[in-house]
């Protein structure tokens, strides 16, 4: 992201611009006269490299370490190391999860992130929910405002982590093994979440595309409420504290059923099928609402020890 | 040893909760893996011809419906035998290994 984001990454931005810099310079002046000579005398371009980098900010250190031979090989055994290393962890990795797939998710931008957080919270004015496709292949959510994402349950888990340690530090109960105990407990709720939706889609055999990464992201949705209503608790006490969260709940839970009702239920136009089992739509529909009635309790449970 | 932190961390979320309501949910990750452990137990030890085929939930009686439509005991069952095949064997290590921890740490 280019653009610094109003809340969370401003400082972060700034921070990153700094270094590459000197690295890079650095780098090529190293690489080029050390490839063409390399299996000939290890002096030569020990010496090449020495001249330019002394006027940069090597220094005398450094110059030290390029004309030693043992030091050159050994440096370049340890980087044809780290790379093999770096293969095979990639390899592993990606027998468990298609990175692929996880790069979809945090495929956002500025204009998204904040659209959707408008629609988290005032969801009562959007009109199109579908989730557009371009040939069979979601779109990221750069392009369509209703793809899932995982950047923002992300962010949001983390922010109400930290705003949890701000509130219990400003009621004077704060210790850092609280913090632990926090994220822990959130996350313990996330997985036995999306684990019993997993287990319901598949007993009711519901051919959807909800892949797991969709429903941890239409789970971690409930953080922005949370982070909403611990703010107004901790602004304007217990009163704003409930206005909150029935606000932010009703707004959740119009989201997720609007948002589930397209992936679960059977669009009546496409059923050719007739089955006839009206048994199933019924259950479909008392899955989307039994997940969308959790999020109020879920955000309840989570945020009510925090603002007393 | 393992004992005392988790009865200390328990005890700092009881400080946490004391004022709002009295019950305490405290989830660590451990406990959900102890809680997971338990439950695929539990569904290993259920015997096809002793138990399930007396209430009707035997792998034989699952052959009914041609469709695309198998309905919800139908999948169950399924479910139930491909947890006890594939995880009768690792059960049996990772079994071992928390009652060795629980043996040496309490």
């Amino acid at each position: 992201m280019d653009v610094p984001h109003h809340g969370y990454r401003a400082t972060k931005q700034r921070a990153r611009a700094a270094p590459p810099t000197g690295d890079s310079v650095l780098f090529e002046d190293t690489s080029s006269p050390a490839s063409g000579v390399n299996n000939q005398g290890f002096y030569t371009p020990g010496y090449n490299v020495g001249g330019p980098s002394n006027d940069m900010q090597g220094g005398v250190g450094v110059n030290n370490l390029f004309t030693d031979p043992m030091a050159n090989a050994a440096m370049m055994y340890g980087s044809s190391l780290a790379n093999q290393g770096k293969d095979m962890v990639n390899k592993e990795i990606s027998r468990f999860m298609s990175v692929n797939k996880l790069k979809y998710f945090f495929a956002v931008d500025t204009r998204y992130v904040l659209k959707k957080l408008m629609i988290l919270m005032f969801p009562y004015t959007h009109q199109d929910w579908e989730v557009r496709y371009h040939r069979d292949s979601p779109l990221t959510p750069r392009q369509d405002v209703n793809a899932p994402d995982l950047y923002i349950p992300t962010m949001a888990f983390i922010t109400y982590i930290l705003l949890a340690g701000m509130a219990l530090g400003i009621q004077k109960r704060f210790s850092p093994e609280v913090l632990g105990i926090c994220a822990s407990t959130a996350l313990v709720w996330i997985i036995i979440e999306v684990l019993v939706l997993l287990l319901s889609l598949y007993l009711l055999t519901v051919h959807s595309d909800l892949s797991t990464f969709d429903l941890i992201a239409y789970s971690g949705y409930k953080y922005v409420g949370m982070i909403f209503t611990v703010l107004c608790g901790l602004l304007f006490g217990s009163d704003g504290y409930f206005v909150a969260l029935a606000w932010s709940s009703c707004a959740l839970m119009f989201f997720i059923v609007r948002s589930l009702k397209m992936k679960i239920l059977p669009s009546l136009s496409s059923d050719s099928m007739g089955m006839g089992s009206s048994a199933k739509p019924q259950l479909r529909l008392y899955i989307t609402v039994a997940t969308a009635v959790f999020q109020p309790i879920i955000i309840y449970w989570l945020t009510s020890h925090l603002v007393r | 040893m393992k004992n005392d932190f988790s009865v200390k961390l328990a005890g700092e979320w009881t400080k946490v909760l004391e004022d709002s309501e009295g019950t305490i949910m405290a989830f660590t990750l451990y406990s959900l893996i102890q809680a997971a452990i338990l439950c695929i137990n539990a569904v290993a030890v259920l015997h096809e011809e002793r138990f399930l085929s007396k209430i009707g939930w035997g792998v034989d009686q699952s052959v009914g419906g041609f469709g695309d439509e198998p309905g919800i005991k139908v999948q169950l069952m399924n479910l139930i035998r491909s947890v006890r095949t594939v995880m009768r064997v690792p059960l049996i290590g990772v079994n071992t290994v928390c009652i060795v921890l629980l043996l040496l740490f309490g």
